[in-house]
C-alpha cells in the first residue's frame, strides 16, 4: 500500500519532470553517493526559519502499527534522552554556548533564528520519567540531578550515569530504582568549551564501560572565528572512564551531534551536521561510521575531498587525507539524534538507525523536521530513508515541534525528544 | 570707475557668502564616513595578507559605521538637492555620488556577511571603491552645496 503510492508519486515525478523537485530529487541527496551540485552563495544567505505554533490536539504521525503519546511536557529544552536497565528514562534539558557575536551579520541572524527556537529558559537539569506499571503512561516526572551546565549527552553502563555537560563530563553513582541522585556529580574530564559556538556534547560509551566517546563540535561554521578557537574542536574524544584521559579519537567531523556503538561491532557510529552557506543542496549532512584517527574533511574539504574554499590558509595535505562518510542524510536536516534499532521495533524497522531531524534553516523549502529510519544490512546503511516520525510542519508552513534525541526502548518504542514543543514521545509499537 | 570696483566687490562679496557649505552636523557625517570606510579598505586589505579573522572582523563593523553616517550624511544631501533651484550641477552630483556610496557600501556590507574567506577578494574590491567614492563625495560636498553662481 505505501510502496504502491511512493511508486505512483515517483512515476507521476518523472513524467512531470521539472515539476516534481522535490520527489525526483530525493533520491540524489540520501545515501553513499549524494550528487553535490557547484557551492553558490547569493549576497544574502538563504533563510526560513519556521514560526513556531502549538501541538493542540496535533500528534505527529507515525507508521501504521505504531501509536504516538506525549510521555512528558512542559520540560526546559529536552534534547537527549536514556533509557536505565529498570525502564526509567531520563532527559538532558538546557541550552548552552556563549560564543560572542563578532560581526554585525551575528547580532542580526541570531535574532532570525532565535524566532524559530523555544523562549524556554535553560533547565540545567536531568528529569526522570517513570512508567511504573508499564501501561505507557509515565505517570511520574521528577527532577534527578540539577545545577548542571547545559547538559546533553547521557550514557551508562554497570552502575554508572555519565552526563556531558557543555564544559565537562561527569559522573553519578546510580542505584536501581533511584529518582534523584544521591548528591553531586564527580567531574571525569574537563571538557572544551570556549565560545562553545556548538556547544552540544554528544556522547557514548563502549560497550565494556572503559571508555567514553563525546563528539565535541567546531567554534564556527567555517572558520569565521579564527583558526585559533579550532584547537580540539570538530572531533570525537576518546575518554578513559577511570582516570579521564582523553586523546581525539577523530577528528575533522564539523558538529557530531550524536554518537552511538552498533551492536555486535562494537563499531562506534555518528551524525554529523555539516558546513551551511554553501548553497542549498550543499553540505549533506551525514551518518557514518568513525574510523580511529580518522579524518573527516573539515575545515578544509567537504564530503571527502571536495576543498571549501573559504579556508584559508588552506592545507592540501589535509584535503588528500579526507575520508568520505558513509551515508548522505540531505543537506541542512540538522540531524541531531541517533540510535541502533533491535527487533523489538518490528520487522521492517529492525535493522538500522533511527535518526532525529531537528530542521533546516539555511533552505528556502525546509528540510528535516522529522524522524527517519535509515535501514542497514550486514551491519551497513543500505537503501533510502523511511520517514518515521513526521508531521512537526503544519501544512501552512509552521512548526509544532523539532526533534532532538531519538533513543530506542528495549520495551518496544522509540522515545523523541522535542526540543521546540519542550515535550517528549513516545512512539511505542503495538503488539 | 569707482563704481564698476564697488560693484565687482560687492559682487565677490557675494559670491563669498553665497558658498553653501553643509552644517556642522551634515559635515560631520559627511567627513565621517570617510575615515570609516577607508579603516575598512585597511583591514580588509591586513585580512587578505594575513588570513588574521580579526582583521574581517574589524572591517565588517567599520562599513557598518561607515553607512550609518554615509546614510545620514545622504538625507541632508537630499535635502539639499531638494532645496536647490536648479537640481543639476554639484547639487545633484554630491547627490549621486553619494549615494553610490552608500549602495555599494551596502553590497560590501553584505559581502562582509560572508563566512571567513567567502567575502574575498570581492569584498577588499568593493572597499577600494566604496572608499573613492566617499572621498569624491566628501570633496564636493565639503567644497561648495551649490552650482557656481547660483546664491
Amino acid at each position: 500500500m505505501k510502496h504502491s503510492s511512493a511508486l505512483t508519486t515517483l512515476a507521476m515525478a518523472a513524467l512531470l519532470s521539472g515539476c516534481g523537485g522535490e520527489e525526483q530529487n530525493a533520491a540524489q541527496h540520501y545515501g553513499p553517493d549524494p550528487k553535490l551540485p557547484e557551492p553558490e552563495r547569493g549576497l544574502l544567505p538563504s533563510m526560513k526559519i519556521a514560526e513556531p505554533t502549538p501541538w493542540g490536539d496535533q500528534l505527529p504521525t507515525v507508521p501504521d502499527g505504531f501509536s504516538v503519546t506525549a510521555i512528558a511536557t512542559d520540560l526546559k529544552i529536552p534534547r537527549q534522552t536514556l533509557v536505565l536497565p529498570n525502564g526509567d528514562i531520563l532527559v538532558a534539558e538546557g541550552r548552552g554556548g556563549n560564543a560572542p557575536k563578532l560581526k554585525p551579520k551575528d547580532v542580526i541572524a541570531d535574532v532570525i533564528k532565535a524566532r524559530g527556537t523555544t523562549s524556554v529558559e535553560s533547565g540545567d537539569r536531568v528529569t526522570l520519567l517513570r512508567d511504573a506499571d508499564g501501561d505507557g503512561e509515565y505517570e511520574l516526572q521528577t527532577v534527578f540531578a540539577e545545577d548542571l551546565n547545559a547538559p546533553y549527552g547521557l550514557a551508562f553502563h554497570d552502575g554508572n550515569l555519565y552526563v556531558a555537560n557543555q564544559d565537562a563530563l561527569v559522573r553519578f553513582d546510580y542505584q536501581g530504582g533511584q529518582t534523584e541522585a544521591s548528591g553531586p556529580p564527580t567531574q571525569v574530564a574537563e571538557l572544551p568549551s570556549e565560545i562553545n559556538h556548538h556547544w552540544t556534547k554528544a556522547l557514548t560509551i563502549s560497550p565494556d564501560g572503559q571508555y567514553l566517546y563525546v563528539g565535541i563540535g567546531s567554534n564556527s561554521n567555517i572558520t569565521e572565528r579564527g583558526m585559533e578557537a579550532e584547537i580540539d574542536r570538530a572531533m570525537v574524544w576518546q575518554i578513559n572512564a577511570d582516570t579521564g584521559a582523553y586523546k581525539p579519537y577523530a577528528t575533522g567531523l564539523r558538529n557530531p551531534t550524536a554518537l552511538a556503538i552498533q551492536p555486535g561491532s562494537g563499531q562506534l557510529w555518528a551524525v554529523v551536521n555539516e558546513r551551511d552557506e554553501l548553497g542549498e543542496d550543499l553540505v549533506p549532512d551525514y551518518l557514518t561510521s568513525v574510523k580511529e584517527g580518522g579524518f573527516y574533511g573539515w575545515p578544509y574539504a567537504y564530503w571527502g575531498q571536495n576543498v571549501d574554499d573559504r579556508v584559508r590558509p588552506q592545507d592540501p595535505d589535509k584535503v588528500a587525507a579526507s575520508i568520505t562518510p558513509d551515508y548522505a542524510l540531505g543537506s541542512h536536516v540538522a540531524a541531531l539524534g541517533l540510535d541502533f534499532s533491535s527487533d523489538v521495533m518490528g520487522e521492517r524497522f529492525a535493522e538500522g538507525v533511527f535518526i532525529g531531524e531537528h530542521g533546516s534553516w539555511n533552505r528556502k523549502e525546509p528540510v528535516g523536521y522529522k524522524v527517519i529510519f535509515v535501514p542497514f544490512q550486514n551491519g551497513r546503511p543500505a537503501g533510502q530513508p523511511i520517514d518515521f516520525v513526521t508531521g512537526f510542519r503544519t501544512d501552512d508552513g509552521k512548526t509544532r515541534g523539532r526533534p532532538v534525541g531519538v533513543t530506542v526502548d528495549p520495551r518496544g518504542a522509540l522515545i523523541v525528544a522535542d526540543d521546540l514543543a519542550n515535550v517528549v514521545w513516545r512512539v511505542t509499537r503495538e503488539q | 570707475m569707482t563704481v564698476i570696483t564697488h560693484r565687482t566687490q560687492t559682487t565677490q562679496t557675494t559670491h563669498s557668502v553665497s558658498r553653501h557649505v553643509p552644517n556642522p552636523v551634515h559635515a560631520t557625517l559627511l567627513a565621517g564616513s570617510v575615515p570609516l570606510f577607508l579603516g575598512a579598505m585597511l583591514s580588509d586589505i591586513a585580512y587578505f595578507k594575513t588570513y588574521e579573522i580579526q582583521w574581517s572582523n574589524f572591517s565588517a563593523w567599520l562599513i557598518a559605521g561607515g553607512l550609518v553616517f554615509c546614510g545620514l550624511a545622504l538625507l541632508f544631501a537630499l535635502a539639499n538637492l531638494i532645496g536647490a533651484r536648479h537640481k543639476q550641477g554639484r547639487p545633484l552630483i554630491y547627490f549621486a555620488l553619494l549615494l553610490a556610496t552608500w549602495v555599494l557600501g551596502f553590497f560590501n556590507a553584505l559581502e562582509h556577511a560572508k563566512d571567513a574567506w567567502a567575502a574575498m577578494p570581492q569584498g577588499l574590491v568593493l572597499s577600494v571603491i566604496v572608499t573613492l567614492l566617499a572621498c569624491a563625495a566628501s570633496w564636493i560636498g565639503l567644497s561648495n552645496l551649490r552650482s557656481g553662481g547660483e546664491a
